[in-house]
């Protein structure tokens, strides 16, 4: 893969800002100054970010319910972010979604979902309007293993195919859905299987290497782009915490299983190679790391500040009111 | 009387026409549908692949939730869909995107999504289908906001109102009762719109007001007809837009006749009509002199023999019968 350094510094800074954003974010909803719950990307960034980076600003992707992750990897205000958790006017969905829901639709991003495998119909139909504006745009489905087991996956898996349609499905499979293994919820291993089903190309990568994401996606966003029709990428992952919020302690995980994984850190994988190849030394990731904290406590500042939406604005946006 | 009944196009064919001249106008309007390209099951896409060609007229997979994801995706990325799902009992395999997505992304998303969308699904039992093809389920849909819901009674207001369902920017749910498709009446070969939110009096009258949706409209106004000759006068008012509803029209007829009949072909318990009658109750108490009338049908899926079914639908009869209760009705001339 032939990245400039730059490229490659804006990857690592962009994984960064998850690690960051989401751990401070789970501290914010056991200090209960945030409201609702938090469904944590922390550990998973090298899939989000490796298959973004190969993305233009008009591609579109659809997000989860784990979506934090997805929308500072297409390049989210951070600042918006926090305002929404806190349900602050001037956050992404001003105060009406929530973590579950922030999501900007100017990046591309056709919402971040609280329904397990939704988004995949949607990214389908987003794939079948880049289709017919021929203008080489495609749509990148993020799901989990747990929405492997939905049907609305295996119908967009279906049309995508049956239409050539641009969509790249990504499943990240970080091991667990909600809080059981993911051995309890399937017989196959490798999830990326079901793609030969549906008569499209199925890879696993290790999703804790953000190169070896980015190479797929790469791939496939290509073929695409091409015309040549849908693919299917699994990234191996981890989710370093709960279903929900850090650690409630509900369903203890092997800890050798969490060790193993922990070890494979996909933030401190890439960093070891970029420090390597001499694209990044000790220090000036540290200085990224530090400006990016630099930037969670501005943004925090920002959203605490904000003003709480008005009690009029409870019925606006139901409908559009322009109409052609 | 023959020449009479083929006077005019079929319910189904302005349907197809409002579609066809939606489509000379904006290329990024589709057609997606099981069978779509064959007219539809039910022909209200009849002639569309011919002119518009199989990238904007699509056969899709038996799959209802891609199907309507495909409109939602579409939708939002910039395309006015036109998606069929062939049964409205279909519908339930679909909810999701219907209920969850489709009705939310603007609230949830900041505001910014816009939807212009329609689903057109097709209901109504007495065909002989049993209970999972027969039903009417637009409370369902009417029930969330987010969405608008459309039930035209009548071929002129079919086309009118489907105009306005494809121009306009949110999901609609575009309901129509299968039959009702085969009934003729004037459409206009021009295009024009009936606009969403507004209800019509079909049949203006003094003594009661009978509130129809669907085909129970056409029912109403036979039974109308009925009494006319009876001495009683009936005025007939169609919601034609379910959501938003346009109460005033209801309630103004109402205040005016004294005596309200709410009457649909769907099952009366927790039906749309109890909405009807509510308002009602609320907004013309003072006015009235009778208790509001409810018709629909009985708490039973729709059964399949021919004698259960016609125990189970609705229809002038029943809307006599009602009428009878609450006005002072004189012997059949």
């Amino acid at each position: 893969m032939d990245l400039s350094n730059d490229k490659l510094i804006e990857m690592f800074t962009r994984m960064t800002r998850i690690r960051e954003f989401d751990e401070r974010a789970g501290h914010l909803t056991e200090e209960a100054k945030v409201v609702g719950s938090v469904h944590l990307y922390v550990g998973e960034e090298a899939s989000g970010v490796g298959v973004c980076a190969t993305l233009n600003d008009d591609d579109y992707i659809t997000s989860t319910h784990r979506g934090h992750g997805h929308l500072l990897a297409k390049g989210g205000d951070m600042r918006k972010m926090f305002a929404e958790l806190y349900a602050k006017s001037t956050g992404y969905c001003h105060g009406k979604g929530g973590s579950m829901h922030m999501s900007d639709l100017d990046l591309g991003i056709l919402g971040a979902n609280g329904i397990l495998g939704a988004g995949a119909p949607i990214a389908a139909g987003a794939g079948f309007a880049c289709k017919h504006r021929a203008r080489g745009q495609v749509t990148v489905c993020f799901f989990g293993d747990g929405a492997a087991s939905e049907g609305a996956v295996h119908e967009a898996m279906n049309l995508a195919a049956t239409w050539k349609l641009p969509v790249i499905f990504v499943c990240e499979n970080n091991l667990y859905g909600e809080f059981m293994a993911y051995s309890s919820q399937h017989a196959i291993d490798d999830v990326s299987d079901i793609a030969q089903g549906y008569g499209m190309p199925g890879v696993a990568v290790d999703g804790q290497d953000v190169l070896a994401v980015y190479e797929a996606a790469f791939e496939a966003v290509g073929r695409a782009r091409r015309g040549d029709g849908p693919s299917f990428i699994e990234t191996k992952t981890y989710r370093y915490y709960d279903h929900v919020g850090r650690d409630y302690g509900v369903v203890p995980r092997p800890e050798e299983e969490v060790n193993y994984w922990k070890s494979r850190d996909p933030i401190d994988i890439f960093r070891a190679t970029l420090i390597e190849r001499d694209v990044l030394s000790d220090a000036s990731a540290d200085a990224i790391t530090q400006s990016v904290r630099d930037e969670v406590e501005a943004a925090i500042k920002f959203a605490e500040e904000s003003p709480e939406p008005e009690v009029s604005a409870l019925l606006e946006d139901v409908y559009t009111e322009v109409t052609a | 009387m023959a020449d009479q009944k083929r006077k005019g196009k079929k319910f189904w064919a302005a349907i197809a026409e409002a579609q066809s001249h939606a489509m000379d106008a904006d290329p990024d309007i589709f057609v997606a549908g099981q069978d779509i390209e064959m007219g539809a099951l039910w022909s209200t896409a009849r002639g569309l692949r011919e002119r518009f060609g199989p990238e904007r007229v699509r056969n899709t997979p038996l799959s209802e939730t891609a199907m309507a994801g495909l409109a939602v995706g579409a939708a939002v990325a910039g395309m006015r869909p036109i998606v069929e799902i062939m049964f409205i009992d279909f519908m339930a395999c679909c909810m999701d995107q219907i209920v969850n997505q489709m009705a939310k992304m603007k609230y949830m998303f900041g505001g910014k999504a816009k939807l212009p969308l329609v689903i057109i699904t097709h209901q109504g039992a007495g065909t002989g289908q049993a209970g999972q093809h027969s039903q009417s389920l637009e409370a369902w849909f009417a029930h969330i906001p987010g969405l608008k819901v459309v039930m035209p009674s009548d071929p002129y207001d079919a086309g009118g109102l489907m105009a306005s369902a494809i121009w306009d920017d949110n999901p609609v749910i575009f309901i129509t009762n299968k039959r009702l498709l085969g009934l003729r009446g004037d459409v206009p070969d021009e295009p024009y719109r009936v606009p969403l939110g507004k209800a019509a009096v079909k049949r203006e009258g003094t003594d009661v007001s009978v509130v129809a949706t669907g085909r129970l409209v056409q029912e109403a106004l036979k039974a109308a007809d009925e009494l006319a000759g009876r001495g009683v006068s009936v005025e007939v008012v169609d919601p034609r837009t379910l959501s938003p509803l346009d109460s005033e029209t209801i309630i103004n007829s109402v205040r005016k006749t004294g005596r309200a009949v709410v009457a649909q072909e769907a099952v009366r318990f927790c039906g749309y009509g109890a909405e009807l009658a509510a308002q009602i109750a609320d907004e013309a108490f003072d006015y009235l002199d009778a208790p509001i009338k409810r018709i629909g049908a009985p708490f039973s899926p729709v059964p399949f023999a021919p004698t259960l079914e016609a125990a189970w639908i609705k229809g002038k009869g029943d809307i006599i019968a009602a009428i009878e209760e609450i006005v002072p009705v004189g012997a059949p001339a």
